[in-house]
């Protein structure tokens, strides 16, 4: 098999292509993942060497005695004969198979031991709830009066052992952070769980891993991991009410989310908009992307999400609504204040 | 006279095949005899293994070609990031489509489709042990395939993937009729297919040419058996979850739904069940057809015919032990994960061993590069890569990482056509002379056969990447920037050069038919009873029933093989043999073509199909369903005497 070679120069390729990679299982920027990436090199290698053991082997069995003719005879009696060195063969083949699998469930029994052993003692619990099709996330901490309520996003501070507990509203999901940690399903009726330690700084994405309908495709997760301060100056903005809209177009906006349909949805924090069905808005603008990482947050496609959530993600629970374009310049405006 | 003399005395006055009665004018007369009724109602009537072998087959390949054709639509789809060519309804739909098109109405069915054919030939026999259900079989498949099909052309196809799982596939989140026509389609094919298996094990068991011991059945025939049971304990699992499913669905239980105590994962376990040993059932007749065509093409029997054997044995029961590795990221306890690691890796040991003994039979032979070899070096080059990749997931740490993303998508394809395909187009290359009469163009079969296997490499190698890339499954598109584009812009021009050579092997297929060059009954030289069969095959199979002295009878037995004498040839009868020594044992009177089988379906169809809509349609339905098979369970004529055989 090929893939270690190539898997090499993938991952050699990763860094001078910019975001690309930034959802690669062979990032390792975990404890878990990197586990992975061990594991993985360790299979690699022995599959490897024993893909090219037997398709040796097939290539010298078929072209040592290869017959050109059309000759189609077979000698009768003389087609059962085997030799004493092929029995040795099969049980050497045997025992090297049997060897070699056992060596690799050992290395993943222990990889999966240590897997454990790296959850222990968490520092940081998280809720993430899995809805079709984005992700509800609630920091909680010790104080209840410092839950911290965002969606489609996660803050991870570097080197702080985080447990995360899945739930879902609806159907399963499978919640997937590969540069971080393999998939954990996310499952109604059920509570599950995750565990990261990051180890490296960076931006990821992960994405739901499980189908989940029709728009399962768009439904990732902007994943920050930063250093404990910058963490913590993200935590206490993220505590924060929502800004009061400063400009008359703002206002406008204001008056529109918190007073028509919006506001049945979504929250925003130090407004009369209480939703509980759709993403916290509170801090709406420091996010990276809209609707689950539908779409890159821009002023042009925060337009034409609010115009027409339909037409950019089919399916999706957001209604498209008739908004007059001034109410459309308004919510626009105000949203892009909820820094 | 004792009633035990009384039956054992022979009537003179039937007529029976014998050292009087041979030649052109029993075959005369057993043509008469065996035929079915010309016609449009003969057509519906057949009960004849060999017409029914080839309608699965057919009809299974005009599925793939169709489940195919979805899959290069969703390729062009994928071709490029953020590409709206397909909606994510429409892609839902076509991969949902794809997956249940292939496993239930390509896979499994044209696997059974060849054993039912070759499987009487092979035992040296004339018919299948109950050939109305046979025929029952079929008429069930074809009508669960039409059903899903036609919904698809009505748009109301099924949408929640082949797996179906729930609650996505409960009432509350599929709305419609989309989830309850796949469930139903199941019902229609888990009843097919266990119908045959349950013929094909009795055929086997009980039907075997005198002197064909267990011990000395050619390599299929085990597979065959094999398969069948594993059908047998299998199949009831998913269809107990897809009647489950749709109860829940249209009377109202609650087995799923988690806000009333229902366990959605109590699902997954039912269907992988059933699922994982389904891939075996796949699996293992192609390994069979690679032991055969190996054995003919190498002029040597297989090296370690008890190895084989034995390791189709061990893989159809370990296969029941490996379900919850399709499972391990749902958070089950993480010491049964490691049994079912440890149980999933061993499954390489019986497959090894079997690869051994394909590569040590080359070895000791001398092979002979026809294009059902090339098929079996393709299929040994492919089908390990994605053996090895099985392997890698069978580790808790690495599955997870690696489940639900594009690597298993190149996982399952590498196995299932590697594993499979590749071996069924040699098998078709392999045994198309024994069914028409003629040989396929060996070089139109070389280009095809190097075209698929690059193709396919093409295709399907990359997608290893992207899923390490971190694409996941069943996406209708990914975002541009994340290193996918390259790889799946391969997989997609490889995905059209896989269509471009089924069409050449279809192409060489047809013109074979009309134009290829005349095939006598053994154009291979091949061992096996088949070939000893008339090509193609009378409607009786064979004048007279062979005797097995060994486990390759054509290569030992000098000119011509010895027979048995003294079957009737005025009425359809066969030879039942013992199970293990294969010691003739009864006459089995044979089965006249019926109708009856063709009009139960249709009733059991219309019940099915209406149930979808109405519970009550089970409750009606019953009616018609129950005058149909009273009907063909009619006792026609007394049942005739039983009559021991004079050896």
């Amino acid at each position: 098999m090929k893939p270690v070679r190539l898997t090499v120069s993938v991952m050699a390729a990763i860094p001078v292509s910019g975001c690309a990679g930034i959802q690669t299982a062979l990032g390792g920027q975990a404890v878990q993942s990197s586990d992975f990436v061990s594991l993985f090199t360790i299979f690699m290698v022995v599959c490897t060497l024993m893909y090219f053991v037997i398709v040796g082997a097939l290539m010298w069995a078929v072209l040592r005695r290869r017959r050109e003719s059309e000759a189609c005879t077979v000698e009768t009696g003389k087609h059962e004969v085997s030799t004493p060195q092929s029995r040795v063969a099969l049980i050497a083949w045997t025992s090297v198979i049997a060897v070699g699998l056992s060596a690799l469930a050992v290395a993943s029994f222990f990889t999966d031991r240590s897997l454990a052993a790296a959850a222990r003692n968490p520092k940081l619990a998280i809720t993430v709830t899995a809805h079709q099709w984005w992700w509800d996330v609630q920091y909680t901490p010790v104080d209840p009066s410092h839950i911290i309520r965002t969606a489609n996003e996660l803050h991870l501070p570097v080197g702080v052992p985080t447990e995360i507990t899945l739930k879902s509203d609806d159907v399963i999901h499978s919640f997937w952070i590969p540069k971080l940690a393999g998939k954990q399903d996310v499952i109604p009726g059920r509570v599950t769980d995750a565990q990261i330690l990051p180890r490296q700084i960076g931006q990821y994405r992960g994405q739901c891993a499980e189908f989940c309908g029709a728009e399962h495709a768009n439904m990732a997760l902007d994943v920050t991991v930063e250093s404990m301060a910058d963490f913590k100056k993200w935590a206490a903005a993220q505590l924060q009410p929502a800004t009061a809209p400063t400009t008359p177009l703002a206002a406008a906006g204001f008056n529109y989310v918190t007073t028509r349909q919006c506001s049945v949805c979504h929250n925003i924090t130090g407004t009369p908009a209480n939703g509980q069905v759709g993403p916290d808005l509170t801090h709406f603008a420091s996010r990276k992307t809209i609707a689950a990482g539908t779409l890159p947050l821009t002023t042009g496609n925060l337009y034409g999400w609010i115009a027409d959530p339909q037409s950019q993600k089919p399916g999706s629970q957001m209604p498209t609504m008739q908004i007059a374009p001034q109410d459309l310049h308004a919510i626009v405006a105000y949203l892009e204040t909820l820094k | 006279m004792t009633p035990a003399e009384k039956a054992r005395a022979r009537p003179a006055n039937v007529p029976r095949d014998g050292p009087d009665l041979t030649g052109p004018e029993l075959e005369a007369r057993l043509h008469k005899t065996w035929s079915r009724p010309r016609g449009l109602i003969g057509w519906l009537s057949s009960v004849d293994h060999k017409e029914i072998g080839i309608r699965y087959i057919v009809t299974a390949l005009v599925f793939f070609a169709m489940a195919g054709l979805l899959a290069l639509h969703m390729r062009l789809q994928l071709a490029t990031p953020d590409s709206n060519l397909m909606t994510p309804e429409l892609y839902n739909e076509s991969f949902t489509m794809h997956g249940s098109t292939m496993m239930f109405l390509f896979a499994v069915p044209v696997m059974q489709g060849m054993q039912i054919y070759l499987t009487p030939l092979m035992a040296g026999t004339r018919n299948m042990a109950f050939p109305r259900l046979t025929a029952f079989s079929y008429w069930m498949y074809l009508s669960g395939g039409l059903m899903l099909w036609i919904s698809h052309v009505l748009n109301v196809s099924p949408d929640n993937g082949w797996f179906s799982y729930v609650p996505l596939a409960g009432p509350q989140y599929s709305p419609g009729k989309r989830a309850d026509v796949w469930a139903q389609m199941i019902t229609f094919t888990e009843v097919a297919a266990l119908a045959v298996a349950v013929t094909l094990t009795a055929t086997i068991l009980k039907q075997r040419a005198p002197g064909m011991t267990l011990a000395r059945m050619p390599i299929f025939l085990w597979s065959t058996l094999v398969t069948s049971l594993m059908v047998i304990f299998s199949m009831p699992s998913v269809a107990l979850a897809s009647s489950m499913l749709i109860s829940d669905r249209s009377v109202g239980t609650q087995f799923f739904n988690p806000a009333e105590n229902g366990d959605a994962l109590l699902w997954q376990h039912l269907f992988w069940f059933f699922g994982h040993p389904e891939v075996y059932i796949i699996f293992l007749p192609g390994t069979a057809f690679v032991s055969e065509i190996v054995v003919t093409f190498c002029r040597r029997s297989i090296h370690g015919y008890s190895v084989v054997a034995l390791s189709l044995v061990a893989t159809g029961i370990l296969a029941f032990g490996l379900w919850v590795h399709h499972m391990f990221a749902t958070g089950l306890p993480r010491v049964g994960y490691s049994f079912f690691t440890a149980a999933s890796m061993s499954v390489a040991i019986p497959t090894g061993l079997q690869i051994f003994c394909w590569i040590a039979t080359m070895w000791e032979g001398r092979p002979r590069l026809t294009v059902p070899m090339l098929y079996v070096i393709g299929f040994i080059f492919t089908f390990v890569i994605g053996g090895l990749s099985g392997v890698i997931i069978a580790s808790v740490p690495l599955d997870l990482q690696l489940t639900d993303t594009y690597f298993i998508v190149a996982h399952l394809h590498y196995v299932l056509i590697g594993g499979s395909v590749f071996p069924l187009l040699g098998a078709i290359t392999y045994w198309f002379p024994k069914v028409t009469g003629r040989m396929m163009s060996e070089r139109m079969g070389k280009v095809a056969f190097w075209t698929i296997f690059l193709g396919f490499q093409l295709a399907f190698f990359p997608m290893h990447i992207s899923g390490l890339m971190g694409m996941p499954r069943r996406v209708f598109t990914y975002p541009a920037g994340m290193g996918l584009e390259l790889w799946n812009m391969l997989s997609t021009i490889g995905a059209f050069v896989v269509g471009a050579a089924v069409l050449l092997f279809v192409v060489n297929l047809l013109a074979s038919l009309f134009r290829g060059a005349p095939a006598g009954p053994n154009p291979w030289d091949a061992p096996s009873l088949e070939w000893a069969a008339a090509s193609p095959p009378r409607p009786y199979n064979f004048a007279h029933i062979p005797v097995v002295e060994s486990r390759t009878p054509l290569w030992d037995g000098a000119d011509s093989l010895r027979v048995v004498h003294g079957l009737r040839v005025d009425e359809p009868e066969l030879l039942l043999t013992t199970v293990i020594s294969a010691t003739p044992d009864l006459r089995e009177p044979g089965v006249a073509p019926s109708l009856w089988p063709f009009v139960s379906t249709v009733a059991v169809a219309v019940a099915f199909v209406c149930s979808i809509f109405s519970p009550w349609a089970l409750v009606f339905g019953a009616v018609p369903i129950g005058i149909a098979l009273t009907a063909w369970f009619w006792p026609k004529k007394p049942p005739p005497e039983g009559e021991p055989v004079i050896v």
